[in-house]
């Protein structure tokens, strides 16, 4: 058995004074505990972070979305205030792993861990997010570095996502079979003036598809991004999809999403 | 009263599951316990040069470590195939030794090589971890295809090949493909599984210093046939000083056949520490040390004239192993899929040669169907190529083929007692509407999309094994099963079957056949099943076997209740036997009308005296108590048989498909209970469908598992499936009284095929490997549209 110690914090200064190069935050424990019952991970310190109520919650304002960075996937699937005002966000939530990984796994879990796979980085691209840690505020797309990388220092603590409402959007991913994270997930969003298009699992990391964005904000229709030829040679590879299968799929993706936005 | 048999009695074993109140092996915890972890090889195939248990016997809470060295000393037996196969050239298989812990070479990541024992679960897993193994890896064999090119895994036998078999006419089969006006030839994959019960293997094993018994509490479909393998082969102990207990176990699917390796070193090690002690496998253990089922690798063909008549047929499979030959390792490859590979049809000639090989990967055993689905996926891939080739449709060229008399002379082995091929043909068209597929076709082209329909007709072999069958085909063994009906005194009755229940309601269904028998409330039956200590000897659960033959010792032995009832009511009526009849629990004289009760007869056999009258009520010759066995030996086996039909719908964009309608129209036999059977048929869908779409167990060069978790092995959901669109036709089988056949591993049987005709039919006939992923989809798609695009 490999012991730790277990913290349950009152507040973000008490969780971010107890981290150290050896800890966790534990929001879900749906990415840490697996790990650490796999031997993958180790950890001295496990900081509970679900009783710090500050952490919880969904607050809707005209023009963006915030969602405290505990609260579980199943709290925002099921919320009406984000399925009135980012119904994509809403049903991005709905489709990630299975009822209980909603019911335990959180937003700010699964973008602190940035995995390449993961659905929520994808949404934070797209709706242009704001990340809000108990340091500073840090754009999306600063936030997520590479592979299970992100912007946060050791022991910041995120502590809410703001997301912008868009005109409209939509998340579609194409499932790993087995596990259900992304074999590709695109998630388009149309703001004033601009278009994301986010892209996970197709990439060690998620990215906003810079060509597809463009060719959509001359045209928002899938016509203009339909048989585009996108580069596989970054993509990831592996037994469940090919590169050339991810590429193909990341356009499929984007025109399913057009064509539901 | 009304006949139970036939009706949807709620299962009785619904309340203590759903409630949480089943006993799992895992659930039981004995006085003073200890707790088991195994040290395995994380390497496809080595030598051990050095086994270091220094640290690990200094680790907190270490009760005892044990290596392949004592259990070696200990002449404690491995492993065993339990049916002998001989090949074409009249030489033996070769099997290798497969001790319980491997002392000199491991040949399969998983492979145990150390047990640690320790006061804490905790404790045990830590010293685990500090247990030093120095191996030498050697190049690990993996691909079935190649096996035989590759080094050689177990000393002494030459090309990996345990052996090389030939069931059928080489001869007559060329002289049928002389005259043949066309050949269609296929070449498939039956790609490998993992069963994935879901409950885990466990077990709890407990020694008794004063009586010198082991007791055993195992996740085994066969308790009884665990503990004959462990005391005949383990060298464990003799088999009345070992007790095997199955209690509820959590489905097995095959997996739960076999003695393991986990089962032996506990049972030993405990009389060793003189203490119990507990092992419980987790997940990933499951995934890398269960047996695995299928893997096949196939070249077959058909011989047809232009009509469409089947003339001959040929079967060539290399048939995966794994590490080491396990109990029904070789049987499932040979005499349950050679026979079933020429189908529900007339083919005049034929015959299945299979080369069985060991490669450095998990053991290859018995999985739901065992041989069925190989030799089913082979034919009816077989026949739908011939169809689209020969421009016939795919049920008239089936049809065409059916036998049309019963019994039906199989063409390898089996004489088919009683069925309707084309009558479940006729139904299960009907059911799919299939006339209206062109339509619907059409209607998905409008979409983009790709619709392909897929038939399957299917016969099994059930009822596995009438002893006289078997032996006449050279296996050593026979599988006959018992029962015992006791009453007590006051009326109630317990039922002891060999069978074992580990999904299938036997505690309902056996009841129900019990309660009809005797005419006893179902409520005052119980069904005892799984203790070695409790029934007589019996063969298990496995080959849909339980109610063809277990269920037929129930009958048997109910029949010697009634007999001796009839004897002894004529003895306390004053009449003779001949004329006492027995109906809906009363024994009754005819001549006389006067009856007497089953409770009245029970209750006089067991308190034989009737006050004032000074005389017993039981007749000369016949004993006190009210109790009889029965070991049933089929005559044949059983044949289930029916028609499926699948539906798909390919997105050509994605390759994502989408199973839109599945009917399976099966012939079962008398029905017992048919809320039952529809849980079996549904359960053996899934897995079907599984295996066509989803599931696939894949090792890379080295011998790794790469799909060793829930992350990457595709078990099917329930958001993969349609409605089961689930009918029957019913032709009494004529061998057994209840005229039963079967039904627990029909869908795992005749779905793959039928999803895959389906998928490959949307393809416009392009061949895609099971389990017909996205991406392989996809590919055909794109080839489809090129070709297409050729043709305008
Ligand atoms: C079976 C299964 C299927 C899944 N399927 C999907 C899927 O389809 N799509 C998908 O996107 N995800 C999926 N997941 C992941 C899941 O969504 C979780 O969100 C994710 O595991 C992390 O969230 P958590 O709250 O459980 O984090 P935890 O496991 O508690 O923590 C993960 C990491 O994040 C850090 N962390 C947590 N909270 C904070 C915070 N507030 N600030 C800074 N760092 C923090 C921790 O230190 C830790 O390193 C799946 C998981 C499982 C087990």
């Amino acid at each position: 058995m490999k012991y730790f110690n277990y913290h349950s914090a009152k507040d973000s200064k008490e969780a971010s004074k107890l981290a150290s190069s050896s800890s966790a935050f534990l929001a879900g424990g749906m990415t840490t505990i697996p790990s650490m019952k796999l031997g993958l991970a180790t950890y001295k310190d496990l900081i509970d972070i679900k009783n710090i109520k500050k952490l919880s919650g969904i607050k809707v304002s005209g023009k963006s979305v915030t969602i405290g960075a505990a609260t579980k996937h199943v709290e925002v699937s099921n919320s009406k205030d984000v399925k009135k005002a980012i119904p994509s966000l809403s049903s991005l939530a709905e489709g990630i792993g299975d009822p209980q990984v909603r019911n335990r796994g959180t937003i700010g879990g699964s973008i602190a861990n940035n995995d390449p796979s993961a659905d929520y980085p994808s949404a934070c691209i797209a709706l242009n997010a704001t990340i809000h840690t108990n340091e500073r505020k840090i754009e999306a797309a600063k936030f997520f570095k590479g592979m299970f990388e992100t912007a946060l220092k050791k022991g910041e603590l995120i502590e809410a996502i703001e997301f912008q409402i868009p005109e409209k959007s939509s998340y579609q991913k194409h499932p790993n079979p087995a596990s259900r994270y992304a074999i590709v997930g695109v998630y388009v969003a149309k703001h004033k003036g601009d278009v994301n298009v986010a892209v996970t699992g197709a990439k060690s990391c998620v990215y906003n598809d810079k060509e597809m964005s463009k060719a959509l904000l001359g045209n928002f229709s899938s016509s203009s991004i339909d048989g585009m030829d996108l580069d596989s040679s970054e993509m990831n590879s592996d037994m469940h999809a090919s590169a050339d299968f991810r590429a193909s799929l990341v356009v499929t993706q984007a025109k399913k999403a057009v064509d539901a936005c | 009263m009304a006949s139970l048999v036939g009706s949807r009695v709620e299962r009785k074993e619904d309340k203590r599951f759903l409630t949480g109140k089943g006993r799992y092996t895992a659930d039981i915890n004995l006085a003073n316990q200890t707790y088991a972890i195994f040290v395995r090889s994380p390497h496809a195939r080595a030598s051990i040069k050095k086994l270091n248990i220094d640290k690990a016997l200094k680790s907190s809470g270490v009760v005892s470590i044990l290596t392949g060295k004592e259990i070696a000393d200990d002449k404690i037996g491995g492993l065993i195939a339990g049916w002998a196969i001989r090949s074409e050239d009249g030489t033996e298989m070769k099997c290798p030794g497969n001790p319980p812990l491997a002392k000199d070479n491991v040949n399969f990541v998983g492979d145990p090589v150390a047990v640690v024992i320790a006061e804490s679960l905790a404790e045990a897993k830590e010293a685990a971890e500090k247990v030093e193994v120095d191996y030498k890896v050697l190049k690990a064999v993996t691909s079935t295809a190649d096996a035989m090119n590759g080094d050689t895994i177990h000393e002494g036998i030459d090309k990996n090949l345990c052996f090389d078999w030939l069931l059928g006419d080489r001869q007559k089969v060329k002289e049928a493909f002389d005259k043949a006006d066309k050949v269609i030839s296929i070449d498939i994959i039956n790609n490998r599984l993992i069963p994935n019960a879901m409950e885990p293997r466990a077990c709890v094993a407990d020694y008794n210093a004063a009586s010198e018994e082991i007791t055993l509490y195992t996740t085994s479909q066969n308790p009884h046939l665990s503990r004959l393998i462990m005391s005949a082969f383990g060298n464990v102990a003799p088999e009345h000083k070992l007790r095997v207990v199955a209690p509820d176990v959590g489905g097995g699917f095959g997996s739960k056949i076999n003695v393991y390796n986990e089962d032996i070193v506990c049972s030993w090690a405990a009389k060793k520490i003189n203490r119990a002690i507990k092992w419980v496998a987790e997940r990933s253990e499951s995934f890398l040390t269960d047996i695995h089922g299928r893997d096949h690798v196939t070249h077959a063909e058909l011989a047809v004239t232009k009509d469409g008549k089947f003339l001959g047929f040929k079967n060539e499979t290399i048939a995966n192993l794994g590490a080491y030959a396990r109990v029904f390792g070789t049987v499932t490859p040979t005499y349950l899929f050679g026979p079933c590979a020429t189908g529900v049809y007339e083919i005049p000639a034929a015959y299945t040669n299979v080369k069985a090989v060991y490669t450095n990967t998990a053991p290859v055993d018995a999985y739901r169907g065992a041989g069925r689905p190989e030799a089913t996926y082979t034919i009816e891939r077989l026949v739908e190529k011939a169809s689209m080739e020969l421009g016939i449709d795919k049920t008239e060229l089936r049809i065409k083929n059916f036998p049309t008399a019963f019994p039906f002379k199989q063409t390898l082995v089996h004489t088919v007692d009683s069925g309707d091929y084309v009558a479940g043909m006729e139904k299960a068209k009907q059911m799919a509407d299939y006339k209206g597929f062109e339509a619907r076709r059409k209607e998905s082209e409008a979409k983009g999309k790709l619709r392909g329909i897929g038939v399957t007709s299917y016969f099994e072999a059930c009822g596995i094994a009438p002893s006289a069958a078997v032996m006449s085909l050279g296996c050593g063994v026979g599988l006959w099963e018992s029962a015992e009906v006791r009453f007590n005194p006051t009326g109630q009755v317990t039922v002891y079957t060999g069978s074992h229940s580990h999904g299938q309601s036997h505690q309902t269904t056996f009841a129900q056949i019990a309660a009809d028998e005797l005419g006893v409330p179902i409520e005052n039956i119980d069904i005892v099943h799984g203790d070695t200590d409790k029934g007589t000897f019996g063969m298990g659960t496995y080959g849909s076997r339980s109610l063809a033959v277990g269920g037929i010792a129930i009958v048997n032995a109910c029949k010697k209740i009634v007999e001796k009832g009839k004897r002894v009511t004529a003895k306390m009526l004053e009449a003779n036997p001949e004329d006492v009849e027995f109906k809906d629990g009363e024994f009754i004289v005819s001549k006389s009308n006067k009856k007497k009760t089953i409770g009245e007869v029970a209750f006089a056999c067991y308190l034989p005296g009737v006050r004032d009258e000074m005389k017993s009520p039981l007749p000369e010759g016949d004993e006190p108590g009210l109790k009889e066995t029965s070991f049933y030996d089929p005559s044949n086996f059983s044949f289930p048989a029916g028609t499926h039909i699948a539906e798909v719908e390919i997105d050509p964009e994605t390759g994502h498909v989408k199973l839109e309608k599945y009917t399976a129209c099966d012939d079962f036999g008398r029905i017992i209970n048919p809320m039952v059977v529809e849980g079996q048929v549904h359960g053996g869908l899934a897995q079907g469908i599984g295996q066509a779409l989803y599931e696939n167990a894949e090792y890379d060069e080295t011998g790794q598992l790469m799909t060793g978790s829930y992350m990457d092995y595709t078990m099917p959901r329930a958001d993969n499936f349609p409605e089961f669109n689930i009918g029957y036709t019913c032709t009494h089988a004529t061998t057994n009284p209840l005229g039963v056949k079967g039904c627990g591993e029909a869908g795992a049987i005749a779905a793959p095929p039928t999803v895959m005709n389906a998928v490959i039919d949307a393809l416009g006939g392009q061949e895609v490997t099971m389990p017909a992923t996205a991406e392989k989809v996809w590919k055909a798609c794109k080839n489809l549209k090129k070709s297409n695009a050729k043709a305008a």
